[in-house]
């Protein structure tokens, strides 16, 4: 089987889905052939065989490109509205959270909401402050829509597919230091359910639970602990909101043991509700108290030394997950 | 310009008297405390929605705010049905999950009620967009507010509205109070309409308490819209005879100001309208009996409507996938 990047992985997931349903249409800044096909390349080609009705390059109008995701939505079309950078979702979030999530519920069934809001991220790469957060909590803590975010390329052809599909709201955050990574190509039609994590690997002293970019991390450092005769299983949750409770709560009481990692601020992060809630869950079988990883709680710093002092790192969660399970 | 065809005029007239005695009624039920819900007035409005909601085809998309009663009774929401989302009751639009503020009806194009000044401008051309991709003929309309025009998603819904050349009309109903703050007090320049000739887009402003300026003008936005044309921002001068919501303070109306409105009263002028047709007085009270008794029997039904189950506060919050 032949390799693909994170992009082209979100290239053909969006294509397929449009050959197969005129409703399936894109809109964002600079998505068309004429600006390049989308800052990331996302979009790249999908103008010259769809038209630019369905590839749609707006103004720099981020409430604009939502409302218009939202109307079209409930007018029975499938829009994918981007959202450049995720920063940028704060201009427009009285559309996605007023709007978008709430159509379904205030009109009693009566106007579902099916967009995918695409949006790009990340710390690493020196956008500083304002490019750079992962907001997923503001989304996470709003009845009625998914969060998604992938962490290769396969699930990111299989998320995208089945956010496409999906009947409500989906914000799907891209990150940018993802974009390259290669899998496998599952091929066409491959879809990954929402709601569904992935043990991404076996493990039996500790669950460390994440998402995004941060399961690169885990992964290798639970590999690096391998060696040192600590079993690290690694839950790649792949849907943030709403997750998979389910996979999360039979691991830790599995392992007895849980830290929630993500590049986000640590306090009132996801990694915050999932550890309550298995405190409160999995009481009997812990060994010991739920740890939490995060970005420290500052804006995102420029300067490279300082940008890699505020993101988690791999000496922190290998620091934590011998604290935790008493090897130091 | 034309004389309004006869049987439009009288049915301008039929909802405008509509949308009148629900405000009425509703004011009525408030007053003697049968009702206790958050209610914006139309008083003083009636006109212009019902020539907006007249110069429509039933299938076109309408988007409104929550001062929305008169866009959703003149398109013809079912009466028991708006009634029993009014009252919080399972037989209303939306189960009695929106409210007075969040009526949805798809089924005659209500498509979004907004409880947020000017969110309605830019889902309403994504309703427009769907339409101009899969060719479907319909328009979508959105009202709002003087206030609205003020807010940044105007500015942007009617830049991209333009640019896409969407079917869209834009419809400005200027009451000259955003909220409490009277329109001087919240916009220097003398009107809304010419901010239209700021994104290439047509812009009209018109008298909305006169019928024969309101309906010709709404009927031509409507046809440049369906023509492919591009929007239109309609900029129909009203008055807001009460407060914001029922209830709430506009002693600081000055008296200039009240003497002005009721000068300008639409639904006399409407009146004198219709008999300079020779609709007679009796013809003209037949429709408004029958109104009212409809409006009597939607009241009661609602009232006499079960209230929602409580679980329903678990659904329709996401798709339930089994």
């Amino acid at each position: 089987m032949a390799e693909i990047t994170m992009t082209e992985a979100l290239n053909k997931a969006i294509d397929e889905a449009m050959a197969e349903d005129d409703g399936v249409f894109c809109l964002g800044e600079d998505v068309s052939a004429k600006q390049g096909g989308g800052v990331f390349k996302v979009t790249s080609g999908l103008s010259e065989k769809y038209g630019e009705h369905r590839i749609r390059a707006t103004p720099i109008s981020e409430t604009a490109i939502i409302g218009a995701a939202v109307g079209a939505a409930l007018a029975g079309q499938r829009p994918i509205a981007e959202i450049m950078l995720m920063n940028f979702v704060g201009v427009c979030m009285d559309q996605i959270v007023n709007h978008a999530a709430k159509l379904r519920f205030m009109s009693g069934g009566q106007t579902p909401c099916p967009i995918v809001i695409r949006t790009t991220t990340g710390v690493g790469v020196g956008f500083g402050g304002q490019h750079s957060d992962m907001l997923e909590a503001w989304f996470a803590h709003v009845a009625g829509m998914h969060v998604v975010t992938p962490s290769n390329a396969a699930d990111a052809r299989g998320l995208m597919r089945a956010a496409i599909d999906a009947n409500d709201p989906v914000v799907f955050i891209e990150n940018i230091l993802c974009y390259g990574l290669k899998s496998e190509d599952p091929g066409p039609g491959y879809r990954v359910p929402l709601g569904k994590a992935a043990v991404a690997t076996e493990g039996s002293d500790i669950s460390l639970i994440t998402y995004g970019r941060t399961v690169l991390d885990a992964l290798e450092v639970a590999g690096e602990l391998e060696k040192e005769g600590i079993s690290v299983e690694v839950i790649d949750l792949r849907t943030i909101a709403p997750y998979d409770e389910a996979t999360v709560l039979a691991s830790v009481n599995k392992t007895g043991r849980a830290i929630t990692l993500h590049e986000a601020v640590r306090p009132f992060g996801v990694g915050a509700e999932i550890a309550a809630n298995i405190q409160e869950k999995c009481w009997d079988t812990l060994k010991g108290p739920v740890r939490r990883i995060g970005g420290t709680f500052a804006p995102v710093p420029f300067a490279t030394h300082l940008e890699q002092a505020w993101i988690p790192n791999k000496g922190e969660i290998v620091d934590q997950i011998k604290a935790s399970v008493g090897k130091t | 310009m034309a004389e309004i065809d006869r049987e439009k005029l009288l049915d301008i007239y039929t909802r405008t008297m509509k949308v009148n005695r629900t405000d009425e009624k509703f004011r009525e039920l408030l007053m003697q405390g049968k009702v206790a819900v958050m209610y914006y007035c139309v008083r003083g409005q009636e006109l212009v929605s019902a020539a907006a909601m007249a110069a429509l085809e039933p299938d076109d998309y309408v988007v409104c705010t929550y001062r929305g009663q008169g866009e959703q009774t003149a398109k013809g929401i079912p009466l028991e049905k708006w009634w029993g989302e009014c009252l919080g009751k399972a037989t209303g639009t939306c189960k009695g999950k929106g409210g007075t503020m969040h009526i949805t009806d798809p089924d005659t194009g209500i498509m979004v009620t907004t409880g947020v000044v000017g969110s309605g401008l830019p889902i309403a051309n994504g309703l427009a967009m769907a339409s101009q991709n899969n060719g479907d003929g319909r328009v979508t309309l959105v009202s709002f507010g003087d206030g609205a025009a003020n807010i940044g998603g105007f500015h942007e819904a009617m830049n991209m509205a333009q640019l896409y050349k969407l079917p869209v009309i834009f419809l400005c109903q200027n009451n000259r109070y955003g909220e409490h703050t009277a329109y001087a007090d919240h916009t220097d320049s003398p009107d809304i309409s010419s901010r239209a000739e700021g994104y290439g887009m047509k812009g009209v402003k018109v008298d909305g308490n006169n019928v024969n300026e309101i309906y010709p003008a709404m009927e031509d936005a409507v046809a440049h819209a369906r023509s492919g044309k591009g929007p239109v921002l309609v900029e129909a001068m009203c008055y807001r005879m009460m407060g914001h919501f029922f209830g709430s303070d506009f002693s600081y109306m000055p008296p200039e100001h009240l003497e002005e409105m009721q000068a300008e009263d639409p639904l006399p002028k409407l009146r004198a309208a219709m008999l300079e047709r020779q609709f007679t007085e009796e013809e003209l009270d037949a429709i408004v009996a029958r109104i009212d008794a409809d409006i009597e029997a939607a009241v009661q039904h609602a009232l006499d409507a079960p209230l929602p189950d409580t679980d329903e506060i678990y659904k329709d919050v996401l798709e339930e996938v089994n």
